[in-house]
């Protein structure tokens, strides 16, 4: 019967397969890998085409555009030259692709320094910062979220309900930016506590990090809430009551996983939209990374730069976005593997 | 009017009242403020918060306040005008599937999908770049990014209205397709189309501010809320309220979008959080005594569980209901015990009461409630209690399917009592789960035990259950309708597995049906169950003989056998059962009985014990049925 992918397979899942059952197992594994492997195949296929054409939906000559009404036409004719703006599209398109795949981004038309390297200083700043928000939030949305859901449920605790749920949507309705601003007036301007700007020592991470966690943090622990009130009315929740186990295990290691599964189906969406907020923090903070260099190189129409970092964007959302899925599908075979 | 009230509830009034306020200050802002906000104080330059600049001056001294307030109009502007750009192309892209052929709406469904994953802040930086910085390009790239989220919301609408009966109608009926579109489904979803778009509004209007404090948006002299913020950042430290004053502004217009769209969706039903009853009337039900005082007499030698005055109470929005209302009753070991009744009866609310089972708010009172010796109405369960109810009072309940925990493997959750209440580590706990995997018949239990529930069938899942009750040692099977979620064969199986361990363990059953000839073969004993009381007890194998309650004759009745004539309709009980929420004065099955009379439906008769010990409340008991009335058909 069907093939065998080791890369797909759960070492948990691994152990426990033998004879037909394995062959059933690795095929449902199988049939996950190849469907998620298409389908990020197809939106990066999408993503690389979109910023390739990106260049040529600009209107007007780009170059011009780039070097400004005052640049010599010859210069402008060398640049574009340069680029290879004068190949037919599908030559172009493909030396595009090739490129890629060499690893080669392109030249930056203003500092004429090579995408890649400069993408390759300022990427770990980005994405050390996304990181570090991710995680604070995902540690503190969960346990607030089913402390909230525990004093709260089937209409207990009132009044902490309304309070936790307005926090929330306050929270919540505050971009990052702004939460940002907010943060620096408070802690670095009055108080003196965090550096205002700039990427120095450990503290300078406090504020950025906090400015992008504070909103995911607040929709996802409210996600969290009710999806594990809506698991605790489950069926499998009264068996574990009817084995007399302890309410904490009943609601950490019966609850909290299915809980979890569900939050992390709509969580996905909001983790993604997390690192594209980078973009505004790192402006508000004067972060040397790269949401920096995406917005002056749009405002500078430096297009090989802006290719290269759309590119990265793009390619880090979607990785995050398999991730989750992989994620989801350990935690809840059936859902993702079993019946679809 | 639905309108009116949203407006009655807080959020709703909150939101659509800084609704007016913020389109009020963009309508009229400019045409008053205009002069205040472009006025030059040269002698002012990046002045501080005064009581004539009440949040200070830019730059060239002109009054930041009033061009907060000015900016209103600009920035609303053009995040309505962005949201309607995206949601008129999302509108376009979710309903072209409806009128294309399959291949291209499966094309536009899947490119949709592929955008979705992408955040909007990364599809709005990407239009920048080819629509150029300023008001334009910004709108229009933040609206064409909104689109796949619209698209995507539209489609999924659509697909929900395209199988309502109207519709299939108007397609039988030949109409065109666009025009079914136009006239028939996109009305249908206008609301919650609206409502999101109202609530996208509110978040077009902070990307956009974004967009503006990033340089990207509006440019000088321009100026909206972003712009005012990113020229006030770079003065945070000498005065903060500059670039606050615009970020308050943007957050306020933003909730009040946010709030009302919020409202409305509220007001339509779409925002549900499960699990939440409404709880007001819990206070005065949870005051009740539970039935008169009577002190509890120590259970006779050889019972295993002793129920006393048993009552559920569930807290409703208007009134209490009381699904169970005064139950007793007592199982020796070893016996089976079968509940009978029609759904709604209280069989399956007092299973779960007597297993201790029902959480708050619902209220169970008793007398008492004795199990082993253990009195369970006790005010906690102290770990050593746990432990001996989790090996000892197993519970069987109705659905296998969803009472296996989908989130793990089938072995662990029946090795988890072997791990918390018999000290087993965790390799020998699975071990026994493999054994009594084994011990309920069930075929390759080392593999079984490794699969999660979704890999078994419902009467393997029925039988796994049954075996994580044979953890320990059972004294009293509880088991709630164990067998009407499985097919006739299966149905069989269980229950002879049933009976093989209480033949091995010796545990006393109490089963919970509906099926009257599935308890009369089971069982020793039947209770007969009707609005929440007992009305008849007697031996199962005299129920078909000497039952004397009207309703259980009539249930008895229903039971097709080898006499019934097929081709007939099979005999139900004519009427309805009683509205626990509201049950009558006098006998509850008055309003369903042949014999009924005035006496009856006054008062309530009082369940007596003849000399036999078999028990029946009704005044007219073993009185002859009025002929034909149990072949009622309805
Ligand atoms: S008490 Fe009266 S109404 Fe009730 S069951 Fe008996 S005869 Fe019927």
């Amino acid at each position: 019967m069907g093939g065998w992918t080791p890369a797909a397979v759960p070492p948990s899942a691994a152990r426990g397969l033998r004879g037909r059952a394995g062959d059933l197992w690795s095929h449902r594994w199988l049939r996950f890998a190849l469907r998620r492997a298409g389908r990020l195949l197809v939106s990066l296929w999408v993503l690389v085409t979109a910023s390739f054409l990106m260049i040529h939906l600009v209107p007007g000559d780009p170059v011009r555009a780039a070097l400004g009404p005052t640049a010599p036409a010859e210069l402008v004719l060398a640049r574009t030259r340069d680029l290879g703006l004068l190949d037919p599209l599908w030559r172009q398109y493909a030396g595009f692709l090739g490129n890629l795949l060499r690893g080669e981004l392109g030249v930056s038309i203003s500092t004429r320094l090579p995408v890649g390297e400069t993408i390759a200083q300022r990427l770990p700043a980005t994405a050390q910062l996304a990181v570090a928000a991710f995680l604070l939030s995902v540690l503190v949305a969960v346990p607030v979220g089913v402390v909230m859901a525990v004093i709260t449920r089937r209409g207990k605790g009132r009044r902490t309900e309304l309070a936790f749920t307005g926090t929330n949507v306050v929270l919540g309705a505050i971009p990052d930016f702004l939460v940002g601003v907010g943060l620096v007036y408070l802690l670095a301007v009055q108080t003196h506590l965090f550096p205002v700007a700039g990427r120095a020592g450990p503290d300078s991470y406090v504020l950025p990090v906090l400015a992008l966690a504070i909103g995911p943090c607040a929709v996802l622990s409210r996600i969290v809430r009710v999806e594990m009130l809506a698991v605790m009315e489950a069926d499998y929740i009264r068996t574990a009551r009817a084995k007399r186990l302890t309410p904490w295990r009943v609601q950490l290691v019966h609850a909290l996983p299915n809980a979890v599964t569900a939050s992390l189906t709509l969580g996905g969406l909001l983790l993604s939209s997390l690192v594209a907020g980078t973009v505004l923090v790192e402006n508000v903070f004067a972060w040397p990374g790269l949401g920096s260099t995406i917005v002056s190189s749009i405002v500078s129409k430096d297009y090989p730069l802006v290719q290269g970092t759309v590119l990265i964007y793009g390619v880090g959302v979607l990785l995050i976005n398999t991730l989750v899925d992989v994620v989801l599908a350990l935690l809840d075979p059936r859902s993702t593997i079993g019946e679809s | 009017m639905r309108a009116a009230r949203v407006l009655l509830r807080p959020v709703g009034f909150a939101g659509f009242g800084l609704l007016t306020v913020v389109l009020l200050v963009a309508v009229f802002g400019p045409v008053l403020w205009d002069g205040r906000a472009t006025v030059i104080d040269t002698g002012d330059l990046l002045a501080g918060p005064s009581g004539e600049h009440w949040i200070g001056t830019d730059n060239l001294g002109r009054d930041l306040f009033f061009r907060v307030l000015v900016a209103t109009r600009l920035s609303i502007t053009l995040a309505l005008a962005a949201t309607a750009i995206g949601m008129v192309l999302g509108v376009v892209l979710g309903a072209a599937p409806m009128l294309t052929g399959r291949r291209v709406a499966r094309f536009i469904t899947s490119a949709v999908n592929v955008l979705v994953a992408f955040p909007g802040l990364l599809l709005v930086l990407f239009f920048a770049v080819v629509f150029g910085v300023g008001a334009r390009g910004a709108a229009l790239a933040v609206g064409l990014a909104g689109a796949p989220a619209f698209a995507r919301l539209c489609h999924t609408l659509l697909s929900g209205v395209s199988e309502r009966d109207y519709i299939a109608a108007a397609r039988i009926a030949g109409v065109s397709k666009f025009r079914i579109l136009v006239r028939h489904a996109l009305p249908n979803i206008a609301e919650p189309l609206i409502v999101n778009a109202t609530m996208a509004a509110g978040g077009v209007l902070l990307t956009f501010s974004g967009l503006s404090f990033l340089g990207l948006g509006v440019q000088a002299p321009s100026y909206d809320w972003g712009k005012l913020m990113q020229d006030g950042l770079n003065g945070i430290y000498v005065h903060p309220l500059a670039a606050l004053g615009p970020g308050i502004a943007v957050v306020l217009a933003g909730l009040a979008f946010n709030l009302t769209g919020e409202a409305f969706a509220a007001a339509f039903g779409i925002d549900v959080i499960p699990g939440v009853a409404r709880v007001r009337a819990v206070r005065g039900a949870a005051g009740e005594s539970a039935g008169p005082a009577v002190a509890a007499p120590d259970p006779e030698p050889g019972t295993v569980l002793s129920v006393d005055g048993l009552r559920v109470t569930i807290p409703g929005a208007r009134r209490p209901i009381h699904a169970v209302r005064g139950v007793t009753f007592a199982i020796r070991d070893g016996e089976a015990v079968g509940v009978v009744g029609e759904s709604g009866s209280g069989k399956s609310v007092t299973a779960l009461a007597v297993a201790r089972l029902i959480e708050e708010p619902v209220r169970v009172d008793a007398n008492h409630l004795v199990f082993a010796g253990e009195d369970l109405m006790a005010a906690d369960d102290p770990a050593s209690l746990r432990k001996r109810l989790g090996t000892s009072l197993v519970v069987v309940f109705q659905d296998p399917m969803t009472s296996f925990n989908p989130a793990h493997r089938v072995g662990p959750q029946l090795a988890e009592v072997g791990r918390f209440h018999q000290g087993l580590g965790r390799r020998a706990a699975f071990a026994r789960a493999v054994d009594r995997l084994h011990a309920v018949k069930l075929r390759e239990p080392e593999r079984r035990a490794r699969q999660y529930p979704f890999e078994f069938s419902g009467g393997m899942r029925q039988r796994a259950m049954i075996g994580m009750g044979l953890m320990g040692t059972p004294r009293l099977i509880i088991a709630d309708e164990p067998t009407t979620a499985l097919d006739v064969t299966v149905q069989r199986q269980v229950l002879a597995l049933l009976g093989e361990v209480r033949g091995d363990t010796g545990a006393a059953l109490l089963l919970i049906s509906h099926d009257v000839s599935v308890v009369t073969e089971v069982c020793d004993r039947v209770l007969v169950m009707y609005a929440g009381l007992i009305v008849e007890e007697l031996p199962a194998r005299d129920l078909g003989t000497l039952a004397r309650h009207p309703y259980t004759r009539a249930l008895v009745a229903a039971v097709p056998d080898m006499e019934t004539d097929l081709t007939r309709p099979l005999a139900v009980i004519p009427g309805t059962p009683v509205d626990p929420s509201d049950v009558p004065a006098g006998c509850a099955f008055a309003a369903r009985c042949p014999l009924a009379d005035d006496h009856c439906r006054a008062v309530e008769p009082p369940l007596q014990a003849d000399a036999a010990g078999n028990r029946v409340a009704c005044h007219k008991a073993g009185w002859p049925l009025p002929a034909d009335s149990a072949e009622v058909t309805v």
